[in-house]
């Protein structure tokens, strides 16, 4: 055996766009084990729950996360919705499938461009993040917010959009769709990406499950698992199949986020097909009572919001598991066995949002 | 196997030009409904303080008595609560965000 040594990955690392600290003991180039520790960005955002009327936190819960904060927002309101039984109106549900969609999308391209980076091609990144940038535009343009939509509202969504926008989105979505599909063949088909993706990282199907993978590495293992299929918001209307791989590596997972790219453009555009008019929201009063857990799909996977309250104002107390804790685990069993030089591909693969998992 | 796969993008980007603002030169353009910084019309406002109530990061003070509206520009979050709260509506929502600042800043009305 040679001699072991220990070397320390991030929590500032030029890959990282969040602190994950990572012992990684090697032995020559090749990784043994690795040793996670995370809580460089505790906020306390769960405990801040006892202290924010259940209305208000809408907001905290929707500033969780920086790129999936919608579905953050809207995974909470569900939470709560269902403690107070509250039917929300139809429109609605679809306007809230269309913006998780348009993050979905945002946050998968971000993820392109900074996994190119990682393997170091950065032309693909630039691409890439020219091409999220249309995206928050239509963002920008349909919530107010960038990344942080503010939308989502305890009963219905906070904004509407008109018929015409959403033609417009529409049609601006499409031609999104087809340089969508070109950065994806880049990524796909060109052999130096190959040469770093394939065969790296590689997760069966039954340590995926065993592991408790969530999200595009679960999918990519062969596993069918996607949340949305439960038809949360308008997704049991719009009727979709998942995306799912069976390689279980590295390139399976890049390939199930630029398949999922193309699904969420035709999500979008059923969603705007099948929408009728209608109120957007509806007035709720009273206080949540009762205990509930809410899943929801976001682009990194399933998280699930805890919500127990009490009749009173204030939730008693509320639990977030995020996809990235999730899956930090499936990426301990996927370091041991590779090289070094792989091991930032392979964190990034898990698409980690440290902030999430640490709240 | 195939190779240079981006040259076409290359030769895209060469005869279109950079897609990037130059931004202190060219002003930023911003959408209608872009929530940047909370304005108020003082002389409107009946200071029932229900923006103060609804406001998550409890960047808005208002005291009655005194007829005065204060708002810390660092706290406010640009949510819009407190615009779609207000019963009388004399608050709005600028497209443009609060200057920078590298100090904590009130900005306070008086009516």
């Amino acid at each position: 055996m040679s001699k072991r040594t220990i070397v320390p990955f991030g929590p500032q690392h030029p890959v990282l766009p969040e602190p994950i600290h990572l012992d990684l003991v090697l032995e020559d180039e090749k990784v043994v084990e690795a040793i996670p520790s995370i809580g460089f960005v505790h906020r306390g955002l769960e405990k801040l729950v006892e202290k924010r009327d259940f209305i208000d936190f809408t907001y905290v819960a929707e500033r969780i996360c920086g790129i999936c904060s919608f579905i953050h927002g809207l995974t909470y309101c569900m939470a709560v919705e269902e403690l107070m039984k509250i039917e929300v109106p139809e429109r609605a549900q679809y306007l809230r499938t269309i913006w998780s969609e348009l993050s979905r999308i945002h946050s998968h391209l971000l993820w392109l461009g900074l996994t190119a980076d990682a393997f170091g091609f950065e032309n693909l990144f630039m691409q890439s993040w020219r091409l999220r940038e249309y995206i928050l535009d239509i963002i920008e343009e349909t919530t107010g917010g960038r990344v942080i939509f503010g939308s989502a509202k305890i009963g219905g969504v906070r904004r509407d959009i008109t018929p015409e926008k959403l033609d417009e989105i529409l049609k601006k979505i499409r031609s999104y769709q087809k340089e969508m599909l070109e950065i994806g063949s880049y990524f796909l088909e060109d052999s130096t990406v190959k040469h770093r993706l394939q065969g790296i990282g590689i997760l069966s199907k039954e340590d995926a499950q065993a592991l408790g993978a969530v999200g595009p590495m679960l999918r990519a293992s062969g596993v069918s698992m996607d949340i949305r299929m439960m038809g949360y918001a308008a997704y049991g209307k719009v009727g979709f199949a998942p995306v799912v791989e069976t390689a279980g590596d590295s390139y399976a997972r890049c390939k199930v986020r630029i398949r999922e790219l193309d699904q969420s453009v035709d999500i979008i555009e059923k969603c705007v097909q099948q929408m009728k008019e209608g109120p957007v929201e509806i007035k709720v009063t009273g206080f949540p009572n009762g205990e509930f857990f809410a899943r929801s799909e976001q682009p990194r996977g399933e998280v699930i919001y805890y919500a127990k309250a009490n009749g009173t104002k204030f939730l008693q107390r509320m639990r977030v598991r995020t996809p990235t804790f999730a899956n930090i685990t499936p990426l301990l069993s996927v370091l041991k066995g590779c090289q070094l030089a792989d091991v930032p591909i392979l964190v990034l693969t898990i698409d980690p949002c440290i902030s999430c998992a640490e709240r | 196997m195939k190779f240079l796969l981006m040259v076409k993008s290359v030769v895209k980007n060469l005869v279109r030009g950079p897609v990037t603002e130059r931004y202190p030169f060219v002003p930023k353009k911003f959408f209608k409904g872009t929530r940047g910084q909370v304005l108020i019309e003082i002389k409107k406002c009946i200071f029932c303080g229900l923006c103060q109530r609804k406001c998550p990061s409890q960047a808005i003070v208002v005291t009655k008595d005194k007829k005065n509206w204060e708002i810390d520009r660092l706290r406010c979050v640009s949510c819009a609560a407190c615009v779609d709260v207000c019963p009388v509506k004399c608050l709005a929502m600028d497209t443009k965000y609060a200057p920078c600042s590298d100090k904590r800043y009130k900005d306070a009305f008086n009516a």
